[in-house]
């Protein structure tokens, strides 16, 4: 393999990978805080690339408007989310809490067929994101500079505000012990809303990203996606916000190159991802980053 | 109080829902005849699935009677997966009794009801699943479209004697028997045209839910390739070629007939400029008297330009009419034995006689992308 060829690769796998990152992060908050797999999360990441895509078309707004729209109806989105599905479980066993976040998925996946049809939709991009870029040999979309640059800076903002603010001191109160941070006067309830609030943001972003990335957009599209970016969590160490950048890149780099080093080996790919989870668990059942007892967020 | 309101409510809806089911029921057991359509309104395959049932609404529409009764379709959505196939097959033979069965877009799903329809004895007849082993060893699949062993040949063709190709490169779905089908006919052809085994540069996988096909095109990016065949779903195929372009791949696309969908366009605008084809039928060049009907009929009721898979799904209900008057019965054995007889039907996409296998023997069109639709270039006759 010629290095122009491999730094082709690297840089697909790059692009992906941080994609992943981007969505893995949402999954990982969450957990942080309630110890819930928000299984939504993939269905949530659909709702925005609807809405953003109906903001466009129907109401004709230019697309960073439609998108900021997307995020912050996305963000309300979760809060009720939470308020109507989660909440009032929140005393119950977890399995209870886990099943209800697989009824809403099925829930949102199979209205969103009803609402907004089977057919796939063409998500518009906007010029400026697919200029091709050569470097040397190798040919880059400017989206996939865009990505990397979204993820890191959404992670240095979220690192910030989970260990240097007040209300992220509350937010790590709260994935301690409930009961406690409500003895110190911290609104548990608010706390929690936010956490989704951001979560499903965090989750819109990614959605966005992906149908700029894929611009073909449909009610199951969230389904691949949140299965592979829940692997990233996982393999990163769920609950640790670096660990699902980390397991998102690897899981998108490791990807690309099983394909580029052996093509044969191609149809195998997503094989790969739970060959790769499964063998890193079995080694580090808390991931690559997760510690042993976990301090969430 | 509130709460008992509210359940007294649902329990009414609950009731009354109930009790108009079985009214419904009960006149139709009689007199009206049931044919069972299972298709992927939803999935991966949703445009295909939409586009034929189209087709078959609107020839039920113009023809609704047989033998004086009148038809009833019943719609049972197959989600683009082969398990569901195979559910809405047994639902459409166990619980509503149908008499025939259309279906369906894909030939894996397809492959999923043939055992069924053959364990039960009901007819089936495909609108457009190509892959050979559909009706193989099966006397109870029908189809009224051509299959690939000729599609491949007709593709390889094209790419050998008019664009001049001789190096070619696939990518296939794995999970999908029609695209491992088509790919492995028309490597087979183009080896055979070429003659030379290494024409052949690489044969490139994915799988179902592969978004991302980076990889698999990198692996291409320096090899000489003069054509690359990539036969699909539409959607998958138009974010591979709008890939390729972003990587910086110039060689021409070819693929089949599943590429025929306006999402193609949607999704790969100018990217997908220049793909070829094969196809079933084409609307610029209407074969039949019936060809000209259904393309005016459709345009009427959809106000949009018709395409091959509402084509084949008219036809393959008229075929079915047609059988149940030849058989002068309801019956399921009857009415496959009546369309094993079919022979020079008029029907939308051309003449069908369905041969020992239950094959239409058709021609295909060639056509290409430009303008944001499929124009026609040209017509293979079979052999």
């Amino acid at each position: 393999m010629t290095t122009d060829l491999f730094l082709q690769h690297l840089a697909n796998g790059i692009s992906l990978g941080s994609l992943y990152a981007l969505i893995a992060i949402g999954y990982t908050m969450v957990y942080g805080i309630l110890r819930l797999i928000n299984f939504a999360h993939g269905d949530i990441f659909m709702l925005a690339t609807y809405i953003a895509f109906y903001g466009i078309f129907i109401f004709s707004l230019p697309w960073w408007l439609s998108f900021i729209i997307a995020l912050i109806l996305t963000a309300l989105c979760g809060i009720v989310i939470e308020k109507a599905a989660y909440r009032p479980l929140r005393n119950s066993p977890r399995i209870s809490l886990l099943i209800s976040a697989i009824g809403v998925s099925f829930l949102m996946e199979n209205l969103g067929l009803v609402v907004f049809g089977a057919r796939p939709k063409a998500f518009p991009q906007p010029e400026v994101l697919t200029k091709v870029v050569k470097i040397g040999g190798i040919s880059i979309v400017s989206l996939s500079f865009f990505i990397p640059v979204v993820t890191i800076v959404l992670l240095v903002i979220l690192m910030y505000l989970v260990n240097k603010t007040t209300m992220g001191m509350a937010m790590r109160a709260v994935a301690k012990d409930f009961e406690a941070a409500s003895l110190m006067s911290i609104d548990v309830n608010k706390i929690i809303s936010l956490t989704f609030a951001i979560g499903s943001a965090l989750a819109a972003v990614g959605g966005i990203m992906w149908a700029l990335k894929f611009p073909q957009i449909n009610p199951l599209m969230g389904i691949i996606p949140g299965l592979k970016c829940f692997i990233a969590a996982v393999f990163g160490g769920i609950g640790n916000i670096p660990g699902a950048v980390l397991g998102g890149f690897i899981l998108g780099i490791g990807e690309i190159m099983i394909v580029a080093f052996i093509p044969s080996l191609a149809g195998y790919r997503d094989a790969f991802a739970f060959i790769v989870l499964i063998v890193v668990l079995l080694f580090r059942p808390t991931g690559l980053l997760g510690e042993k007892i976990a301090e969430k967020v | 109080m509130k709460k008992k309101i509210i359940f007294g409510i649902i329990l009414v809806l609950v009731a009354s829902l109930i009790l108009s089911g079985c009214g419904g029921q009960k006149t139709s057991s009689e007199d009206v005849i049931k044919i069972g359509v299972f298709e992927p309104m939803t999935g991966d395959s949703a445009s295909g699935g939409q586009m034929t049932y189209e087709g078959i609404e609107l020839a039920n529409s113009l023809y609704p009677e047989v033998l004086g009764k009148k038809v009833e379709l019943v719609l049972v959505d197959n989600k683009t997966d082969k398990t569901e196939a195979a559910n809405a097959v047994n639902r459409l033979i166990d619980k509503v009794k149908v008499c025939a069965i259309i279906g369906s877009y894909g030939s894996s799903l397809s492959m999923a009801a043939g055992p069924i329809v053959k364990e039960k004895g009901v007819p089936a007849v495909g609108c457009s699943p190509t892959n050979p082993l559909v009706t193989k060893d099966n006397d109870y699949y029908f189809r009224v479209c051509f299959i690939d062993p000729f599609q491949g040949t007709v593709a390889a063709k094209y790419a050998v004697n008019e664009a001049g190709a001789k190096k070619a490169a696939i990518l296939r779905n794995v999970e999908n028997d029609y695209s491992v089908g088509l790919a492995n006919y028309f490597q087979e052809a183009f080896v055979k045209l070429t003659g030379s085994e290494d024409s052949i540069v690489a044969v490139l996988d994915y799988v179902k839910d592969t978004q991302d096909f980076t990889a698999q095109l990198t692996t291409l990016a320096n090899k000489d390739v003069d054509v690359i065949f990539a036969p699909g779903d539409y959607n998958q195929v138009a974010l591979l070629i709008k890939q390729a372009r972003q990587l910086g791949i110039k060689a021409p696309f070819m693929g089949g007939d599943t590429l025929d969908a306006p999402e193609f366009f949607q999704i790969g605008g100018a990217d997908v400029e220049g793909v070829v084809i094969t196809n079933h039928y084409s609307p610029e060049a209407p074969v039949t008297e019936v060809s000209k009907e259904f393309v005016e009929a459709y345009k009427q009721k959809y106000n949009k330009e018709a395409n091959a898979f509402a084509a084949l799904g008219f036809d393959a209900y008229k075929v079915i009419l047609d059988a149940i008057e030849r058989a002068n019965s309801t019956d399921p054995k009857a009415i496959r034995d009546a369309l094993a007889q079919t022979k020079g039907f008029e029907g939308a996409t051309g003449i069908i006689t369905l041969d020992e296998n239950g094959d239409a023997n058709k021609s295909a069109v060639v056509l290409k992308a430009e303008g944001g639709k499929f124009n026609y270039l040209s017509t293979v006759q079979p052999d």
